[in-house]
């Protein structure tokens, strides 16, 4: 089915079609839109959904860990200081393995209050070992929640996922998406099952119990794994999803890389606006390369490699910043993942509190990309784009 | 020839408030904080965590209020509030420190911090100014939000079906010096309350019903007239506890049937007689309750 829909409108129309056992949420901008429709469905009986008003965001994650651990299949929806206000089980739903889906709206962080996007909710969230995956748009948007349940759920991973879709930007843009039928959703999500309830008194079992130096270290490692397997999931699931409707997921998303120079790295929204100056640059001879990132977590570090190795400068654009840090944190990311190859990386940090982000602006990254690639020098490191 | 009376204002001229601020029309959030301004005067600072007030007190580089405003996280205004008035002691500098948030931010996500303040008596006014609803994110139910409503998460299909949390009955559960409700449309009793909270040492609590025309779907211009109803119904009693002690602000001389107040707010539009006929029902218990609270005397 084709539709008109806004991001917020394509978050409830996805859950509408999983149907998911339990919901638990909390509003905040730019969120609301979508859990308000979803209470529509729940009140027109649409779904069987069991939906939950919070108290608030700690709260909400809370509910949601309790029921995935009852045995039911879990969604909930926030943004910046919710998510931020949920940190603390964050933590705890991956690290009981509760395979709960979570859309996040990406918004910044306070103070002060800025109710735009950017990605410091979600990377302030990015080592508590949720899947992360990021949307270019609308479509992107729903496409990942319904391959997120898939991913959540597959035995050798059993993490929760994050799909994050920028606040604004996409939650209240409304585009031409299509959907699938709800048979089709179902059909490609299958039955929940529980694995080890809470709900099955006749084969008790104990969740988070006091866990010392003589245990801890292995779950960890356990989660690590389930982490390194999730990459083969991830690209499966994508895989026959892109088969059922024509449009292609990976971890990484190349544009015009086959014979590039230098490259630009860019997740979310702003990547439309990146292929656009992509094109024009191209036109002006520059040799200039795009790469989505479409997965944060687990960080697809070995494509990465092999698709950036032998560019003379990639320049990391990030739209969150580590302060303190060398760089932001999707550029800590990358560069690392090329240490050793002979290329320069460097980052913009740009759109903080939903500071637009316009084509010009990346034309000059490219631009700056071409110097270094001829002089080998780089002035900064470093560089912030747009800000006065 | 009768002597002329001279008229005697009771609420301060003063303003600390600017006018200009982009709340809605008829905004009763917005005539709360002036006439909170009012009675407790410029030695006054303000911490207020996320709600309309974030967004009505204007976006930097410009303040609606002529006072020292912190804003804060949603959870925290009492939190926040604890520390302010303990930086202020530690100098020795005396001011009241309001904290000023709505119901949101009181009855659900701020409960926690505001109980463990009151227990511990901190000495601040915490003003929750009651919408009946998170407002600021578009009309999301609250556990304030009355029995029967529509909100957005509450839909006329499916509206509230849990009743309004009691929060001065759970305020008074902490044996807190002061609580008192008031609305935005008795502005002479909210200021007198203000002023007498403000000689008082400890936690002091108000509920105030501030009306909201954008998520009742009340005419904005029965900005003051929808409190008044809600008073003179007794859906919304007026009255202190002050020390233990019960007091009525005002017993209506014939108390008006629920009707006459749900019947000017388009959210209770969908409700059927059996319905209203519940609604007058539970008003009509909650009252005969606080009478009786009332002639108890000292009850803590
Ligand atoms: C931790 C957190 N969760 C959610 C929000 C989003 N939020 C901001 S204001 C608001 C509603 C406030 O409701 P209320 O306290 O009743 O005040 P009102 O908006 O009605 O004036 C919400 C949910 C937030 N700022 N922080
Ligand atoms: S939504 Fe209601 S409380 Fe908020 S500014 Fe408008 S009238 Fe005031
Ligand atoms: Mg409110």
């Amino acid at each position: 089915m084709i539709h008109a829909f806004s991001g917020n409108a394509a978050v409830a129309y996805a859950m509408k079609q999983i149907n998911p056992d339990v919901v638990a949420v909390y509003p905040i901008t730019p969120q609301t839109v979508a859990m308000e429709r979803f209470a529509d469905f729940v009140a027109d009986g649409d779904v069987d959904t069991e939906l939950i008003m919070a108290d608030s965001e700690h709260s909400a994650m809370s509910c949601c860990i309790g029921a995935s651990l009852a045995g039911g299949r879990v969604m909930t929806s926030t943004a910046s200081a919710g998510l931020a206000l949920m940190w603390e089980v964050l933590f705890v739903a991956a690290s009981n393995r509760c395979p709960i889906i979570m859309n996040v709206m990406n918004r910044a962080l306070s103070a002060p209050i800025n109710i735009h996007c950017d990605h410091s909710d979600a990377m302030g969230a990015r080592d508590s070992s949720w899947i992360q995956i990021h949307a270019e748009n609308v479509q992107e948007a729903y496409d990942n929640i319904i391959q997120a349940v898939r991913i959540a759920e597959h035995e050798n991973v059993r993490l929760p996922v994050m799909t994050n879709m920028d606040g604004f930007t996409l939650s209240h843009a409304t585009e031409r998406m299509e959907t699938l039928e709800d048979q089709q959703v179902q059909k490609f999500i299958s039955e929940f099952k529980a694995i080890y309830p809470l709900l099955d008194v006749d084969n008790p079992v104990t969740y988070g119990p006091l866990d010392l130096y003589d245990y801890y270290f292995e779950h960890k490692r356990q989660q690590v794994e389930a982490m390194e397997l999730a990459y083969d999931v991830i690209k499966k699931v994508g895989q026959e999803y892109g088969k059922m409707t024509g449009r292609s997921f990976d971890m990484l998303h190349p544009f015009e890389m086959e014979d590039a120079e230098v490259a630009v790295v860019v997740l979310g929204s702003t990547s439309g606006t990146a292929r656009v100056a992509v094109r024009a640059m191209r036109q002006k001879g520059i040799k200039v390369g795009l790469v989505k990132l479409r997965v944060f977590r687990p960080f697809p570090k070995d494509e990465l490699r092999e698709m950036l190795k032998g560019m003379k400068a990639v320049a990391v654009m990030d739209r969150s910043d580590s302060f303190g840090a060398f760089g932001g944190p999707v550029f800590s990311e990358v560069r690392s993942a090329l240490l050793g190859e002979d290329v320069e990386v460097v980052n913009y940090i740009y759109g903080l509190g939903g500071r637009d982000i316009r084509q010009d602006q990346i034309e000059q990254v490219i631009t700056d990309m071409s110097t270094v690639a001829k002089t080998g020098k780089v002035k900064s490191f470093v560089t912030y784009l747009g800000v006065r | 020839m009768s002597e002329k009376k001279k008229m005697r204002a009771t609420i301060p001229e003063e303003e600390y408030m600017f006018p200009g601020t982009v709340d809605c029309q008829g905004c009763g959030a917005a005539y709360a904080m002036r006439l909170a301004l009012k009675a407790l005067g410029p030695k006054t600072m303000v911490v207020i965590p996320a709600c309309c007030w974030s967004i009505i007190a204007g976006p930097f580089p410009t303040s609606a209020l002529k006072m020292p405003i912190y804003h804060t996280a949603f959870e925290t205004a009492a939190a926040v509030a604890s520390g302010v008035k303990a930086g202020l002691s530690i100098r020795e500098k005396e001011a009241t420190v309001l904290a000023w948030a709505g119901d949101g931010g009181t009855f659900d996500i701020g409960v926690q911090s505001l109980s463990a303040a009151a227990e511990r008596n901190e000495d601040f006014i915490y003003v929750c100014y009651d919408n009946e609803a998170y407002m600021n994110t578009g009309i999301q139910r609250s556990s304030a939000t009355p029995w029967g409503a529509w909100t957005t998460t509450t839909p006329r299909k499916h509206p509230k079906d849990r009743p309004k949390k009691n929060m001065m009955e759970i305020m008074a559960a902490h044996r807190i010096p002061y609580a008192a409700s008031a609305t935005v449309g008795h502005p002479e009793d909210f200021v007198r309350k203000l002023k007498k909270a403000r000689e008082i040492r400890g936690t002091r609590f108000f509920h105030v019903l501030a009306t909201c025309p954008t998520g009742w779907r009340s005419p904005p211009e029965l900005m003051l007239e929808v409190p008044r109803l809600a008073v003179e119904t007794c859906v919304f009693p007026l009255y202190e506890i002050d020390n233990g002690v019960y007091s009525i602000s005002k017993k209506p001389k014939e108390k008006l049937p629920v009707t006459e107040y749900l019947k000017v707010q388009g959210r209770f539009r969908h409700l059927t007689d059996q319905q209203i006929q519940y609604i007058q029902e539970h008003v009509d218990e909650t009252w005969e309750l606080l009478l009786k609270k009332e002639k108890l005397g000292r009850l803590f």
